[in-house]
């Protein structure tokens, strides 16, 4: 076993350390290391989307990526879309429009939507389809994903064209309980 | 959120699912998502080859590298030898399942299991495998059914004798059973036709493509007792498997059903629960095994190849006559593959006075074939519904209309026996005809519409179902059926429609196998309907006891009492009058909590009929086929929750598409899968497909309580026959092999220039 490597970063907001080797990928860091195990591995090479993260602004397969380059980076997973309460809008629709079966590519899916829309917060439907065909789901056919997604987009694009980005979506709409 | 229909209130409209916010939160605990302290991490050795003799397996140095803890062989497994188990859906040879988890002085696939080693992590685990020395003789090897079945062909199985119409032969080959299913006579029937067309199709080898491999995590305890930890579609055939694969008594084994990343009938058999159970044994330390994609590919189960001949006659008025099948299956490295199913299926769809079928089931040096949504039927109708469509062509009659026209319908006898109970199959049909789509124009070059209908069975299988009563007037509801595509949910409604309650008052759980009674796979499009009949039965017995305690309350019978939606009333006095909510806070202080209880095996499975409906457009030039329009109709019986029987169709489909259009184990000439990852092996992405609408047609099942019927498996049945006939409208070729890639649509227009 090879030296381990002294790894400082800020995962979800908050700083983080930790130790890895050199080989290790950082979807093994945050899975084995800070379990953070929402972020999922399904092929381990860079075509399934399953573990997306968002390094420095930028959506990355998080299996593509060693677990020593996020030294002094920045690292947003899944489990820091939501906002401390309730949910991100992303999570809201996708839960609305039955979005997910077997739910193991809804993490990956929302976290590479989140990245879409704080570029593109009003997508049009085929923008979401090229921007997602990086993320395999092989239980809904795509069809309520691309749903949520473009509905998530549409009230997002409200709340924050009236500056009420970190409300979720039940306080911006009253209908949902 | 919708209303409902049939004078429901629960089932028909569309709640958040239970589990829903864990799983878009990431909090929900997949197979490999499960840690504990001390845990070891395991990885297996697999065959480079696909045919050959073990001679020897040393491991001396992988057990010498610092960090690795054990290793283990078939030889640290008891020899099963050729017991046959009923494992809940299907018998099994355990020999072959156990060789199968690890070879057994042979492997017969490139990617089967002959070792596996526990270490410290994974990276040291995968070095171990490096130090391995497996000494192999090599055989020649068969990987196509047709050549397999040929004599001469390598012999997988020195002692696989074909068994042909349910005797022995005493003929060694590679074909393990023979069969038929006859009615009328088939000679007479195409004498009688105005029309016949025979023509030979090929489909290739698919996987299912859940996205979670394999995970599974073993804790063999000093006292005996084995816990495994396992993404499953069914933790009891996990801990029946366990146990015949182990020697050891189901009561030492418990089966916990971790969240499942998909299965579509891949994760029901065992592949690394009883290996990482043995590693278990013998560090005395919790084991994980992983698989990575490529090790899914190659050493799970797929669905099969096959070689299938279909020829169909009709008349001139357009009734069919007579029709005939001749179906080969690849089977995998053992017997079993779903040709069987297959056969039933082929001709479902339509009431057809004299046919004949003969089945084959073969084995080839492939990965075991597993089963996958509806199947064998999708090969099937592949063959068939394309004849069809050609038969329409040839009498020029609207490939719907012909179908109402010989649709099968209640009282019709299917070539392999049953007789049909009520079936939507007329209604799926009428309903895609009067479709906007379907009555669309589709204008410009290149483009064409297909149609195509399917069928599948559905089952029932046993389930078991507690759910207690809590104080603030909401239910704990314990089943045993994994969840893949929000079936605590459909299972829930069934329950709140059943004691007046909504579906957020119902808490479902997931249990293993020592908290719930024994509970079948989630498979056969049966959780809906067996799990929720086994929760609407807990229902009625908590409703019994609801009734009974309220009378005690109120001092009078039973019999003086009523319940409906969620009230009960006193017969003999109006202003007695509890819900349920309120009699729910009385428990504790009259007697305690109240328990339902319920264990069903129902009979009434209402099977599937689905009529698809697809609009393409064929780039000559490249092959490349676009999906512009998709619209899939389907009888679901009474939809329980519409957005996730939608979810159903619409998964099916696409996975029909991809099994039509670009899905395919490629081989090389050494017998090696040449495309194990999701970059070579094309699964559909979103950027590949449109919209796809559906069409429910509730046609409810006389057999089901609220008139449930299986939805999930029959979508997957018709796109690959309504895609091809589709690309036939747009430029005129017919292909009759599956994957319809994009070079070989190129090479069939071609050859037509």
């Amino acid at each position: 076993m090879s030296k381990k490597i002294h790894v400082q970063t800020t995962i979800n907001g908050e700083p983080a350390e930790f130790l890895c080797e050199p080989r290790q990928s950082l979807l093994e860091v945050l899975r084995d290391e800070l379990r953070l195990t929402g972020t999922k591995e399904g092929c381990n090479n860079g075509n399934c989307g399953a573990c997306n993260v968002i390094l420095d602004g930028r959506l990355v397969n998080s299996c593509l990526v060693l677990g020593a380059e996020v030294q002094g980076k920045t690292v947003t997973t899944i489990e820091g879309v939501a906002p401390s309460q309730g949910l991100h809008p992303l999570q809201q629709k996708f839960l609305e429009h039955a979005a997910l079966q077997c739910g193991i590519c809804t993490p990956g899916f929302i976290v590479a939507a989140r990245a879409l829309l704080e570029k593109k917060p009003n997508p049009t439907e085929a923008e979401v389809r090229h921007w997602l065909a990086g993320n395999l789901c092989r239980c809904t056919g795509y069809d309520k994903i691309i749903r949520a997604v473009l509905d998530a987009a549409d009230l997002s694009f409200r709340a924050r064209a009236n500056g009420r980005e970190r409300e979720t979506i039940s306080q911006v709409r009253g209908e949902f309980p | 959120m919708s209303t409902s229909t049939n004078g429901y209130k629960v089932i028909g409209t569309r709640p958040i699912r239970h589990d829903g916010v864990d799983k878009v939160t990431g909090r929900a605990v997949y197979g490999a998502d499960v840690q504990m302290p001390g845990l070891l991490h395991g990885r297996i050795l697999r065959s480079p080859i696909p045919h050959g003799c073990i001679k020897k397996i040393d491991a001396s140095k992988a057990l010498a590298l610092p960090g690795v803890e054990a290793v283990v062989t078939a030889a640290d497994f008891p020899n099963p030898g050729d017991k046959i188990a009923e494992l809940g859906e299907g018998a099994v040879n355990l020999r072959h399942l156990s060789s199968n988890c690890l070879a057994r002085g042979k492997v017969l696939y490139k990617g089967q299991a002959v070792a596996a080693v526990a270490a410290v992590s994974p990276h040291v685990a995968e070095e171990a495998l490096k130090l391995i020395a497996v000494e192999y003789e090599p055989l020649p090897h068969v990987t196509d059914v047709v050549e397999a079945m040929r004599d001469g062909a390598p012999l997988l199985h020195d002692d696989l004798v074909t068994e042909s119409l349910g005797k022995p032969t005493g003929k060694r080959s590679n074909v393990a059973k023979h069969f038929q299913f006859k009615i009328g006579d088939v000679e007479k029937g195409f004498a009688e036709a105005a029309v016949v067309v025979e023509r030979e199709f090929h489909t290739a080898t698919v996987h299912q493509g859940y996205i979670e491999p394999h995970a599974a995590t073993a804790l063999w305890s000093a006292d005996g007792s084995v816990t495994i930890w396992c993404s499953t579609q069914g933790a009891f055939t996990v801990r029946a498997q366990m146990a015949e694969l182990l020697d050891l008594p189901v009561s030492r084994i418990k089966a916990v059903p971790t969240e499942i990343g998909g299965g579509f009938g891949g994760k029901i058999r065992v592949y690394l629960e009883p290996v990482a159970a043995a590693l278990s044994k013998k560090t005395g330390r919790p084991v994980k095994i992983t698989m990575n994609r490529t090790e899914v590919f190659e050493g799970t189960g797929p669905t099969p190849g096959s070689y299938i001949k279909v020829k169909m006659g009709a008349d001139k008025s357009g009734r069919l006559t007579a029709a005939q099948a001749y179906l080969a299956y690849e089977a995998g490295a053992f017997p079993g593959s779903p040709v069987g199913p297959g056969a039933m299926c082929i001709f479902a769809c339509y009431n057809i006075p004299n046919v004949h079928i003969d089945g084959y089931d073969v084995v080839v040096n492939k990965p075991a074939t597993s089963a996958y949504r509806a199947p064998g039927a999708t090969n099937a109708a592949f063959a068939s519904e394309t004849v069809v469509d050609e038969i329409c062509e040839k009498l020029n009659i609207d490939p719907l209309d012909f179908r109402l026209k010989n649709a099968a319908h209640e009282g019709t006898r299917r070539a392999d026996g049953p007789v049909y109970p009520r079936i939507g199959m007329i209604e799926t049909v009428e309903a895609a005809k009067k479709h906007p789509h379907y009555n669309s124009p589709l204008a410009g070059p290149n483009r064409g519409r297909g149609v195509a209908t399917g069928f599948w069975f559905n089952c029932g299988l046993k389930s078991s179902a507690t759910a207690s009563v809590n104080a603030d007037g909401t239910v704990s509801l314990v089943e045993g059926s994994t969840d893949i595509g929000g079936t605590r949910t459909s299972i829930a409604m069934q329950l709140a429609e059943a004691l007046g309650l909504r579906a957020e008052d119902v808490r479902p759980v997931v249990a293993d196998t020592d908290m719930v009674g024994y509970t079948d796979v989630t498979g056969g499009s049966r959780v809906t309907f067996a799990t929720g009949w086994a929760a609407y039965e807990a229902a009625q017995d908590i409703k019994r006891q609801m009734v009974a305690r309220a009378a005690l309350v109120w001092g009078v019978k039973p019999e003086d009492v009523s319940y409906d939606a969620g009230v009960l009333r006193c017969k003999t006095d109006d202003a007695k009058r509890l819900t349920f909510k309120e009699l729910a806070e009385k428990l504790h202080a009259t007697g305690g909590t109240i328990v339902g209880r319920a264990s069903v095996d129902p009979t009434g499975v209402g099977g599937g009929f689905a009529t698809h409906v697809v609009d393409v457009e064929v780039d000559p030039e490249t092959g490349k086929v676009t999906v512009l329009r998709y619209t899939a109709v389907q009888d679901v019986g009474q939809a329980v929750h519409p957005s996730y029987v939608e979810g159903q169709m619409q998964g099916g489909a696409v996975q029909g598409i991809g099994w039509a259009l670009n899905e395919e184990y490629a081989y090389n000439a050494r017998g090696e899968m040449t495309n194990a990852s999701f970059l070579d092996y094309r699964m559909p992405t979103s950027l590949d497909l449109p919209m796809i609408d559906t069409v429910m047609v509730e046609v409810a099942n006389p057999g089901h309580p609220y008139g449930v019927r299986g939805v999930g498996e029959v979508p997957i049945v018709p796109p690959p026959a309504a895609l091809a006939n589709a690309i036939y409208r747009a430029v005129g070729v017919r292909l009759t092999q599956l994957p319809m890639s994009p070079g070989r649509v190129v090479k069939a227009v071609l050859a037509k220039k």
